[in-house]
């Protein structure tokens, strides 16, 4: 329960947060930091119970047949990487408060802040590979937020861009290789998967699986030739940098690595992708960083090549260098993130992150400097701090390996040369900040900060010192329980101390430390503008090269595929839809049953003979005469419903007469909106032979498709029935879905979650047609009344809205359809009701409503009917939806899965035996829900004519 | 009987077909609902054609499967007849909003030069 909390706290703190108003600042850092303190002070509970049982888990069950499940694990490496996240980022939030301007809207930050605090305790807790591929996508996207935390500056939203491009692919690239582990291990499961490493890299698919993860992990932890997005992700604010971009997030990747250690490590292909990849970067980092102007710069590519040395480690194959490299991670969180507070520190009092601008700053805020100096002795490995203590560990693996002859000479030298690197700009960031004459043209007059902005960058520096002089009292006992959870019985034993004697790996401490002093010599009072040698290749541009190649060719692609002319793509979707469905017949001819087949019945002929007709003859009628052809669609609509009737479907043939008639009834409503043709076409202008020619070949396509179609009926109707799962619904009907019209018991019990989606798009696409009229504005040219309605309007009066009876020509049949409507209402129950035992039910008794309420219209007239018109269409299509879910959710009071149902018998006097069920309820629903939809689509489209009422009276009356 | 409804079907999704492909909405919408009666239809078929056993339960004969025909594809078509109307519904109305805003009643909402 605990993990869980531990998992939860920051999600739930994230969404208070972005609901406290925008000046709460205290409150924001209040609750951010009690928040952090929270989650820390319960991660640190469960080290007791850690170090007994190795490793504590929590498994709450998703999706159980799929073997999904929501897992959190903790061992001893997951709670040292918990400890760090939750630790660093309560010091971070104090920073925070005191950092971030009163201009600034700080719920955002503290909401993202949070919310990638949980993401990344997702990341280092979850038990599911699948699970941390999500936390990871998850902290990506943080991390873009908070990037572009100040969105007005260009160089946060490309930063943004940047990184998230750079660390979404690669996290896609990671879900891939997850996914491959998966189908090998046969599970997502963390300890499945630790435990079959043997079975993994002696598969196939195991080089792709490095491939993989690799990228996932390198981009996530900008290392070559990812590294370009972390400098550009400096445009967040500092805080953002000390958390995420150093401590936190930039080490998922370096997590993740030493997490799938034991399962992915200790062959070639391992050593040169992630060795390769960590000794280049080490050393481009670090060579990069000399150069920087920018303060944040300089962190930055420092941090880099940090990432680089832990990567190097991890890629050495060896357990030792496991551990330091774990040991690593820890140091370079606390040391890094004090400097990121220092930098930020400084621009914050003085204005500026010019290393070119500042200097002698130690006259002005002394604590500052010291700290920023004790920091920045650690990242360059000065003894007595725990920078030291993993470079020695380093160095001293580069040399003890074994390993051929040219990589002992090469990886100490590199190694010490980074070092070089590493002392040379840790030197130059001090000095030129912190010593020589005072600046004189800063932005600020600097002095030192509020002591609650110098605590949690004090309070890092004291854990550096501490760990660098007494290791084994301080951090050894969780190193030693972390490591131990990452290499089981493997584990190595070593010794954390200051002292190892005279040995090779301290002399090249010492030579590191003279080096990178005489390094840094040609740089004092020099002002950097170039950088030798690498200045040339920018990541950046490389970048925006491909992300510009790549978008171009999508275009091409696209244009090439598509066509924005609807006529040419909806012929290219025919012609891949008839060629796709010639494939199976390469292989042979298409070749009909031996089933014997019903005889001709001579009506049935005429039927559809009478229906083919009309079914062309609309065709060739839509262009000109659009009542003829909508007339004709009606018949061929008529002939499929008898068609039904024909072979024992009652339920299809009801309904779709139903449909039939609202359908034409709302096409007619829609005709009066479209434009007049006759005009154009009377005047008798030839058409050019193009327009024939294509017609022709349109009508090339229709006759392919209609007899592949045909072919493809016959041949499937002559052939026996296959035995699929209908007779499953047949027998069950009855003793399951206690109805004896197998259809409807299909529809609102056994498939009852379908339907339930159905009538929810039914729903979704009668508000959408409500909304879209809502803005409707008609053509000029129709907003007249239609010529008919002037001749027939001639001579009668304005309609009486207050008359009991209708008035004018059509009075007759208005008294006709007025008494109509309680016959159609009863009708319509009478289905509904009847449906789950005969032929009905709630869409065919829905319709036969709605058809009622539109004849309405048509006769009375739409002004008429609204003055009186007592039937709310939303509310029936809210209480319809409402009710299906209620049916669904009775099952679940009883412990039966979603829309079981459930049914009660009771006998009462008088009314006798009494079958009541939820199906019923759902039924209901539907019918509702069918009811409010139908009439709310025509009525909304009937509304429309009174549209032109008053436009035309506007415009008489206007001189 | 097959052969009529394949024919049917055949003649019914041509039709549809050819006016899909026309360049007026309204003949677009209906060469749609053509095409839907000509799908449902070859759905409906599926279960292949039975006469008189319509999968009603007649509680005398008992629910022995080769007495009634599938209901699974009825099941499918009710539905698609239901949703082929909301999407008509749908479709005419974008029709008439692209006529207001575009003033053609072309689909692609603006008169090709030629013609």
């Amino acid at each position: 329960m605990a993990l869980l909390l531990i998992v939860l706290l920051p999600f739930i703190g994230s969404l208070c947060a972005a609901l406290l108003p925008t000046n709460a600042r205290n409150a924001e850092a209040w609750l951010a930091g009690i928040i952090a303190l929270t989650v820390a002070l319960l991660t640190a509970a469960q080290y007791p119970q850690l170090a007994i049982d190795g490793v504590l888990r929590l498994t709450i069950p998703w999706s159980p047949t799929l073997g999904l499940d929501f897992q959190l694990r903790m061992d001893g490496y997951a709670w040292l990487f918990a400890m760090l996240v939750a630790l660093i980022g309560t010091l971070v939030v104090i920073y925070a408060r005191y950092y971030m301007s009163p201009a600034d809207p700080v719920p955002r930050f503290f909401s993202f802040f949070l919310a990638f605090m949980g993401t990344m305790l997702g990341v280092v807790l979850s038990g599911n590979l699948l699970q941390l591929a999500m936390f990871w996508e998850l902290t990506s996207l943080a991390s873009f937020m908070l990037i572009a935390y100040w969105h007005h500056r260009s160089d946060a939203r490309t930063g943004a861009r940047m990184a998230l491009t750079v660390t979404g692919i690669g996290g896609l690239a990671l879900l891939s290789g997850v996914l491959l582990i998966g189908h090998i291990v046969g599970s997502y499961d963390l300890d499945a998967v630790l435990a079959a490493g043997e079975q993994i890299k002696a598969h196939a698919w195991y080089p792709t699986i490095v491939g993989l993860v690799a990228v996932g992990a390198l981009s996530k932890s900008a290392q070559f030739p990812f590294h370009f997005w972390l400098p550009h992700a400096m445009a967040a604010p500092t805080p953002v940098s000390a958390y995420l971009h150093s401590a936190t997030m930039v080490k998922a990747g370096v997590f993740l690595l030493a997490r799938l250690w034991p399962v992915l490590a200790g062959s070639d292909l391992w050593f040169w992708l992630i060795g390769g990849a960590g000794l280049c970067t080490l050393l481009i980092g670090g060579y990069l960083a000399l150069f920087q102007n920018d303060l944040k710069g300089v962190l930055a590519y420092s941090t880099i090549s940090h990432l680089g040395l832990i990567t190097l480690l991890l890629g050495m194959n060896s357990e030792l260098a496991l551990v330091a490299a774990v040991f690593h991670m820890v140091n370079h969180a606390t040391f890094k993130a004090s400097l990121f507070m220092a930098a930020g520190i400084v621009d914050h009092e003085t204005g500026t992150r010019d290393i070119n601008r500042l200097s002698g700053l130690y006259r002005a805020m002394p604590i500052t400097a010291t700290l920023a100096m004790v920091a920045a002795a650690a990242m360059a490995g000065v003894p007595l701090l725990n920078g030291f203590l993993s470079k020695e560990m380093f160095f001293a693996e580069t040399i003890f390996a074994e390993r051929t002859e040219w990589q002992r000479l090469l990886l100490p030298l590199a190694a010490t040369m980074a070092g070089m690197l590493s002392v040379a700009y840790s030197l130059r960031f001090v000095h030129q900040v912190f010593f020589g004459e005072p600046a004189t043209d800063l932005p600020h007059q600097p002095h030192e900060p509020t002591y609650w902005m110098l605590l949690p960058s004090a309070l890092l520096v004291a854990v550096c010192l501490l760990v660098g002089i007494l290791p084994a009292a301080t951090v050894g006992p969780f190193l030693r329980t972390a490591t131990d959870s990452l290499l089981g019985a493997s584990a190595p034993s070593y010794s954390l101390a200051v002292w190892h004697g005279l040995n090779l790996p301290l002399y090249m401490s010492l030579t590191a430390l003279m080096g990178g002093v005489m390094l840094y010599l040609p740089f004092i009072g020099r002002n950097s503008e170039r950088i030798p040698l690498l200045g040339a290749i920018d990541g950046r541009q490389a970048f925006n090269w491909l992300l510009g190649a790549i978008t171009d060719l999508a275009g091409w692609l696209l244009g090439r595929l598509t066509s924005p002319r609807l006529q040419i793509q909806l012929l290219v979707i025919l012609l891949v839809v008839i060629g796709g469905s010639l494939l199976p017949f390469v292989d042979g001819p298409l070749h009909f049953g031996e089933q014997s087949t019903i005889e001709l019945d001579p009506a049935f002929a005429l039927l559809w003979i009478v229906g083919a007709v009309c079914a062309v003859a609309a065709a060739w009628q839509a262009k000109l005469h659009r009542l003829a052809a909508l007339i004709l669609a009606g018949g061929a609509g008529l002939a499929t419903s008898l068609t039904f009737v024909w072979f024992s479907a009652p339920d299809l043939a009801l309904t779709q007469l139903a449909v039939e008639v609202v359908t034409a009834v709302l096409i007619l409503l829609g005709l009066r909106w479209l434009p007049r043709r006759d005009k154009r076409y009377r005047e008798g202008k030839r058409e050019p032979l193009r327009a024939h020619l294509r017609r022709l070949r349109d009508l090339l396509v229709a006759v392919a498709g209609g007899g592949g179609i045909a072919a493809l009926a016959y041949a499937i109707l002559t052939r026996p029935t296959v035995d699929g799962i209908a007779s499953f619904f047949v027998e069950q009907a009855l003793p399951q879905g206690g109805g004896l019209n197998v259809v409807n018991v299909i529809l609102v019990d056994f498939r009852g979650f379908d339907t339930f989606g159905e009538i929810t798009v039914l729903a979704v696409v009668a508000l959408t047609v409500f909304a879209l009229l809502r803005r409707f504005r008609p053509a000029p040219e129709s907003v007249a009344l239609p010529a008919q309605q002037v001749e027939q309007d001639v001579g009668t009066r304005a309609p009486d809205l207050a008359a009991g009876l209708p008035t004018g020509y059509l009075m007759l049949p208005a008294v006709l359809v007025r008494l109509l409507l309680p016959m159609a209402m009863l009708i319509s129950l009478f289905f509904l009701l009847r449906g789950h035992n005969t032929p009905g039910g709630g869409f065919v008794g829905g319709l036969v409503f709605a058809t009622a309420i539109i004849l309405q219209y048509i006769v009375g007239g739409t002004q008429w009917v609204e003055s009186r018109l007592r039937i709310h269409p939303l509310y029936w299509i809210a209480i319809g939806l409402l009710a299906a879910a209620m049916a669904g959710v009775t099952a679940s009071l009883v412990n039966d899965p979603f829309l079981t149902a459930e049914s009660w018998h009771a006998s009462l006097p008088l009314l006798g035996d009494i079958h009541l069920s939820t199906v019923l309820l759902f039924d209901v629903g539907v019918y509702m829900l069918v009811v409010g939809a139908t009439v709310l689509m025509l009525v909304a489209i009937a509304h429309q004519s009174l549209r032109s009422l008053p436009r035309k009276s506007e415009a008489e009356g206007a001189p | 009987m097959e052969l009529t409804l394949s024919l049917a079907i055949g003649i019914m999704a041509g039709s549809g077909i050819y006016l899909v492909l026309r360049p007026r909405t309204f003949q677009v919408i209906i060469g749609l609902s053509l095409l839907a009666y000509a799908v449902n239809l070859f759905i409906f078929a599926m279960g292949r054609l039975r006469l008189g056993a319509p999968p009603v339960i007649t509680p005398g004969l008992g629910s022995d499967p080769a007495l009634y025909t599938d209901p699974l594809p009825q099941a499918l078509v009710l539905t698609a007849i239901v949703i082929g109307f909301a999407t008509t519904a749908l479709f005419l109305v974008v029709l008439l909003a692209s006529r207001g805003l575009s003033d053609t009643d072309h689909v692609d909402g603006r008169e090709p030069e030629e013609e």
